[in-house]
């Protein structure tokens, strides 16, 4: 069964067109990721699925049902908030327990919601505090809470990690993936972040300009992209771009060339004069000038590369991408 | 920042202008209270000296106590400003919220026709006012008062709370609406204990110029059992003879509520003003 479909949905802000004929299915059980710059329509597209924007046309569905017109709190959806959105008057239980307070379930059962979402969150010894006795993390796993006591058919998260730390950010990364595993409940994650989403979807769909450039599974779109803004916006350091022309072909395409399939060659083709050396400890990013161009190799192990030498690079040629003047995919 | 206020110099200076201030802001209420506890012949000989044992005399309280219904007076006031200030407060939040949260036509517009208000004073329409009120029998009625309070409040009120309710987090209020809380709940629940602060500025601005009109109460609910404490103690205030030890103690006592009041708000105020300052 399909956890949400989405066909044809526009949303337009007046005369800005946001979202652009949005088409796509979430199985059950599936974590998709929506990412793109920021600006591309990915939040509002979450908004329209939760309610709290009309689409202008199109139909959704979740799990079965269309739910245009359907409010927010029927749809069967929760939702994380990059701000956590906490009720500052009430205490860790009272935010986890308002909404279902709210669809009048009994004592006993939001009662035994709330102990396994505190256990499974270990939030047990914070149920009497406040919001804002609570550390970053705290509130952000509150939030989470909020959300799991419901057993939503589709969770909605918006960012949630934007306002953590980069260790914290990480901690709870591989939280929201366990919690996907033990839960099994379908997800849908709102990132501008390639790395979270490489690590957390099954399927990504790739947001520029309010269109979806491409749908699919992480090493689907970073083996096999459908043009260059998604092969340059996956990976990390990203896809280096250079004119056919500097590779001796004399074509009027772009050759995208992944920074791992770059190698050190003394004959190799590619002429160029260290600009920046990252040592990584197990990489090394070399970012050189070929010509004009600037280039990011990342050459596994430690190397004895200084700024302003001169290196010779080759690559692999099935694994270099091309395309055309618009961007698009030549296979 | 930081070093000019560790600066001696700077720090006497600025606590040497604001002590300036806080004399001359107190000063007249200061030779209000001494002199209500003087008598009539060294009020007039020396205005500025302490009650003494010699011209120490409570005969303007006791001219007050037992002239006029001082107690009614001092309630029709009461009832009047806080009863005003409630509806001010509430409508004016309801409308700041609405022309903040809500997208509708004419939201622009609508905000513009209710701010207008500040800078019309609405005493040009006294007139108008007057007759609105004979023709739908409230003159002499308190609601007549209450209602041209909340009238005149209103506009300000709704400006100030609109730029507070704006900075409220959406993700917060969309949070209640996926948690299935009403409209009205968001509200109450969610938002108005946000902007706190911005309430008890509006309130303080609208508490003192109701708390000391004279204009409507004599015009609009003059009756005696719908006096004012400010217009009650005009009786004390004659063509040819003026009663200045009586005028003196009423003023004194009717200092008393809105300081309460201010005390009340003062915290919530200090909030308000400085987070609208900085930005």
């Amino acid at each position: 069964m399909t956890a949400l479909m989405l066909s044809n949905v526009n949303k337009s802000f007046g005369n800005v067109h946001v979202l652009k004929d949005i088409t796509l299915e979430v199985e059950e059980g599936e974590f998709v990721v929506f990412v793109g710059p920021s600006g591309c329509g990915k939040s509002t597209l979450l908004r329209v699925i939760a309610g709290l924007e009309d689409a202008s046309s199109g139909e959704i569905n979740i799990g079965g049902q269309q739910v245009n017109l359907v409010p927010p709190s029927k749809r069967g959806i929760a939702m994380v908030f990059q701000s956590y959105a906490l009720y500052p008057h009430l205490s860790v239980r009272g935010n986890m327990t308002l909404a279902l307070k709210q669809e009048k379930q009994s004592k006993a059962m939001i009662e035994e919601r709330v102990s396994i979402a505190s256990r499974m969150l270990n939030l047990e010894p914070y149920l009497d505090r406040y919001p804002s006795e609570l550390s970053g993390g705290q509130r952000q796993r509150v939030a989470i809470g909020r959300a799991i006591v419901r057993k939503p058919k589709l969770f909605l998260f918006d960012e949630p990690l934007s306002n953590l730390d980069a260790a914290l950010r990480m901690n709870t990364r591989i939280e929201i993936a366990n919690l996907h595993r033990a839960l099994d409940a379908s997800m849908i994650y709102v990132t501008h972040d390639q790395t979270e989403a490489m690590t957390l979807a099954d399927k990504i769909v790739v947001l520029r300009d309010g269109r979806v450039e491409q749908i699919g599974s992480p090493m689907e779109l970073y083996n096999n992209p459908a043009n260059q803004f998604v092969a340059g916006f996956l990976g990390s350091p990203s896809m280096n771009f250079l004119p056919e022309g500097l590779l001796g072909d004399g074509g009027q395409n772009t050759i995208g060339i992944r920074p791992e399939d770059l190698f050190l060659a003394d004959d190799g083709p590619l002429a160029a004069r260290v600009s920046h050396v990252e040592k990584l400890g197990g990489d090394t990013n070399v970012i050189a000038k070929v010509h004009d161009q600037s280039v990011t190799a990342r050459l596994f192990g430690q190397h004895a590369i200084s700024e302003g030498q001169e290196l010779r690079f080759t690559y692999a040629a099935e694994k270099a991408y091309r395309f055309d003047a618009d961007g698009q995919r030549l296979r | 920042m930081n070093k000019a206020r560790q600066n001696p110099f700077n720090t006497a200076a600025m606590h040497g202008a604001l002590i300036l201030y806080t004399l001359i802001a107190l000063f007249p209420v200061f030779v209000i209270l001494i002199n209500s506890f003087k008598t009539r012949r060294a009020i007039f000989r020396e205005p500025l000296a302490l009650p003494s044992a010699d011209s120490f005399s409570l005969i303007g309280y006791e001219t007050v106590m037992k002239q006029g219904d001082f107690f009614l007076y001092f309630q029709n006031s009461m009832i009047v400003t806080v009863a005003s200030l409630f509806f001010v407060l509430l409508f004016g939040a309801m409308a700041a919220y609405a022309l903040s949260e809500y997208q509708f036509r004419g939201n622009l517009l609508m905000g513009l026709y209710l701010a207008l208000g500040i800078m019309i004073p609405i005493r040009i329409g006294t007139v108008a006012i007057l007759e609105m009120m004979v023709a739908t029998g409230l003159v002499n009625t308190l609601w007549a008062l209450i209602l041209v309070y909340t009238a005149q409040g209103l506009p300000l009120a709704v400006f100030i709370l609109s730029e507070f309710m704006r900075q409220v987090s959406d993700d917060l209020k969309n949070a209640g609406r996926i948690d299935g809380l009403s409209e009205y709940t968001i509200f109450f629940r969610l938002v108005l204990p946000l902007v706190r602060p911005a309430m008890a500025t509006v309130a303080v601005f609208n508490m003192i110029p109701i708390w000391n009109d004279l204009w409507f109460p004599l015009i609009l609910a003059p009756a005696e059992e719908t006096k004012t404490l400010t217009l009650g103690s005009q009786v004390f205030i004659g063509q040819f003879v003026t009663d200045w030890n009586a005028v003196l103690s009423a003023l004194s006592m009717a200092i008393l509520p809105v300081l309460v009041l201010y005390v009340i708000f003062s915290r919530q105020l200090i909030r308000g003003i400085t987070s609208g300052a900085v930005k």
